[in-house]
């Protein structure tokens, strides 16, 4: 059984297929590429995914089980996660309350336990508290728990999206164009990041980006869209010499 | 703050200690107290609405007349039911306007699920029509006294359980908003599509802040009902619910103690400056401006608008004391 199976899967947004018959699988602990030229569909897939948008077609199975037709945050809680293109923290809330915030599903108990404290209450709270400390410290993020999530700089903003992430412990993380805006430094240490990331907590990643040299760089497999078709699926050595991949990208005389 | 039920038990104490002293001052200045208390309920229940979840709503005076009316009608249908002595009427008191606050609730539970839909204007707009039907169906309801307003309820609100409730209310919302249950509101303020791959459940959050501040307003309108011992229709229009929202703003989105504090200047100040054309010293065209004293307070409003737009005490937190 895979991770995550995608299979047939078309969305269609009136005449556009935004993503058509698509098939691909992801097993466990894999670190997978997904690019293709702009608008081939790439973030609808992880919408499709985590269940923003509802398939024309298709079927999308996470360890075995069907996640068509639940809400987001349900598919959360089986282990999927994901950051956004454009970042979308909790502005206002601190660094910490940010990752706490990711917490909230795992809490045990409900809303009187809040209202009303008793001993099992406190003990909770520590709890997530450690784990998020433990988080921000392992991401170089401690020292800001204080600041408002929308003042951090930007490349701190996009590490923290990633431990929020986290927080939710995921099987499966999907990084939507983590690398952009980013210079060339930024950008090596984000890939040392990610698989620190993947190996430290042993998850899968699936990882749409434009960089070529980040994707290249980590990815040990990757998937390449246009208009919403797979057009190539392999290595990163495959792809970078794939013919139809560079028609793509460049036009039909460059290949 | 480590230990908030020790400050809600002392906050109670120090009402019952104070409730002593306020036998002897003067009736007017007595009825300004249990406004601002009652007030202070309105501002921080839609708080929890506006101020944390995000939700903008017109129609918080609404909740407050479904509160006021049933626990009216509750004293007065059921109030003697357990004899004619104080703590048999008062039982009663105290049962309706529980009751109150939870047909308050169900209809906060009515106006919480269009709210799944519709979002800023839109959705203000259906709270305002939904507490102006609340205030239709009353003026056409002859049991509660339709046009004429409802009166002949006994005055059992007085400073204790006024505060009481207040000290409730204020530590119900803040334990809630600053435990890792209740970050889930402030999510959805925040961004709601974050907050849903965060594995919250917006439609619970959302609906559960109308819920509850809903029951507080209910809350507030029963103490109203039996502190005024008459009640009419007109009284929980759409001005009183702006009134409600003008705190919120005022006090600061989201920021209790600034809520609370906007909620006593601005009950106060209206009757503040009823005196100010007594005070023979200030110049003539202002003591003039004050014979029209609502001018004089929208004046004051949009200076205090302008000077400080995030807020009385901007996004300051209440309990930790630093900023988040």
């Amino acid at each position: 059984m895979s991770l995550l199976e995608v299979s047939n899967t078309t969305m269609q947004f009136g005449g556009l297929k935004c993503v058509n018959d698509l098939t691909f699988r992801m097993e466990e602990n894999e670190l997978v590429g997904l690019i293709g030229p702009n608008g081939a569909g790439k973030t609808t897939v992880f919408n499709l995914v985590t269940g923003v948008y509802r398939q024309t077609a298709g079927t999308i199975r996470f360890r075995g089980k069907s996640v068509t037709g639940h809400r987001p945050y349900k598919i959360t809680g089986r282990g999927i996660a994901r950051t956004f293109q454009n970042i979308r923290l909790f502005g206002s809330l601190s660094v910490f309350d940010n990752v706490r915030t990711a917490c909230n599903m795992h809490l045990r108990h409900g809303i009187s336990h809040a209202l009303f404290r008793g001993r099992g209450f406190h003990a909770e709270e520590q709890e997530i508290e450690n784990s998020v400390m433990e988080l921000l410290e392992i991401f170089g993020l401690s020292e800001l728990r204080d600041r408002p999530g929308n003042s951090l700089p930007y490349g701190d903003q996009r590490r923290l999206e990633i431990v929020r992430a986290l927080a939710t412990r995921p099987k499966l993380l999907l990084l939507d164009e983590p690398a952009a805006g980013m210079n060339s430094s930024e950008k090596a240490r984000l890939m040392q990041l990610i698989r620190f990331t993947k190996d430290k907590f042993r998850l899968s990643i699936l990882l749409v980006e434009h960089d070529m040299k980040v994707v290249m760089g980590i990815c040990e497999r990757i998937i390449v869209l246009d208009y919403g078709s797979k057009i190539a699926e392999g290595l990163p050595e495959e792809i970078r010499h794939n013919p139809q991949v560079i028609a793509a990208y460049l036009g039909k005389e460059a290949a | 703050m480590k230990k908030p039920k020790t400050l809600l038990l002392i906050a109670i104490a120090l009402c019952a200690a104070a409730s002593f002293f306020t036998g002897g001052i003067n009736p007017y200045y007595y009825d300004i107290l249990i406004t601002i208390g009652i007030n202070i309920i309105l501002a921080v229940s839609l708080n929890l609405v506006t101020g944390y979840t995000g939700q903008f709503s017109l129609g918080h005076a609404g909740f407050m007349a479904v509160g006021a009316y049933s626990s009216a009608w509750m004293t007065l249908t059921f109030g003697f039911v357990l004899g004619t002595s104080l703590p048999a009427t008062g039982g009663v008191y105290l049962i309706a306007l529980f009751g109150g606050g939870l047909a308050a609730a169900a209809a906060g539970l009515l106006v919480g699920v269009p709210s799944l839909r519709l979002r800023g204007d839109y959705l203000a707009i259906v709270t305002l029509g939904f507490s102006e039907i609340i205030k239709g169906v009353i003026q056409n309801a002859e049991p509660l006294g339709a046009q004429r307003g409802l009166g002949g309820m006994v005055q059992h609100t007085n400073f204790f359980w006024t505060y009481a409730v207040v000290a409730l209310a204020i530590y119900g919302i803040l334990t809630l908003v600053h435990s890792t249950y209740g970050s889930g509101f402030l999510a959805v303020r925040d961004d709601e599509i974050a907050a849903e791959a965060m594995g919250i459940n917006t439609t619970k959050y959302k609906v559960l802040a109308f819920v509850i501040g809903a029951f507080l307003a209910g809350v507030a309108g029963g103490l109203y009902a039996h502190f005024k011992q008459f009640i009419h229709p007109e009284g929980f229009n759409f001005l009183k619910s702006v009134d409600i929202v003008v705190m919120v703003i005022l006090g600061g989105m989201g920021s209790t103690a600034g809520v609370c504090l906007a909620a006593v200047i601005l009950t106060i100040l209206p009757e503040f400056l009823r005196t100010v054309s007594d005070y023979t010293w200030l110049p003539g065209p202002v003591r003039d401006l004050a014979e029209n004293r609502m001018i004089l307070y929208s004046l004051l409003l949009i200076i205090l608008m302008l000077t400080r737009p995030q807020g009385l005490f901007g996004k300051m937190a209440f309990i930790r004391g630093k900023k988040s």
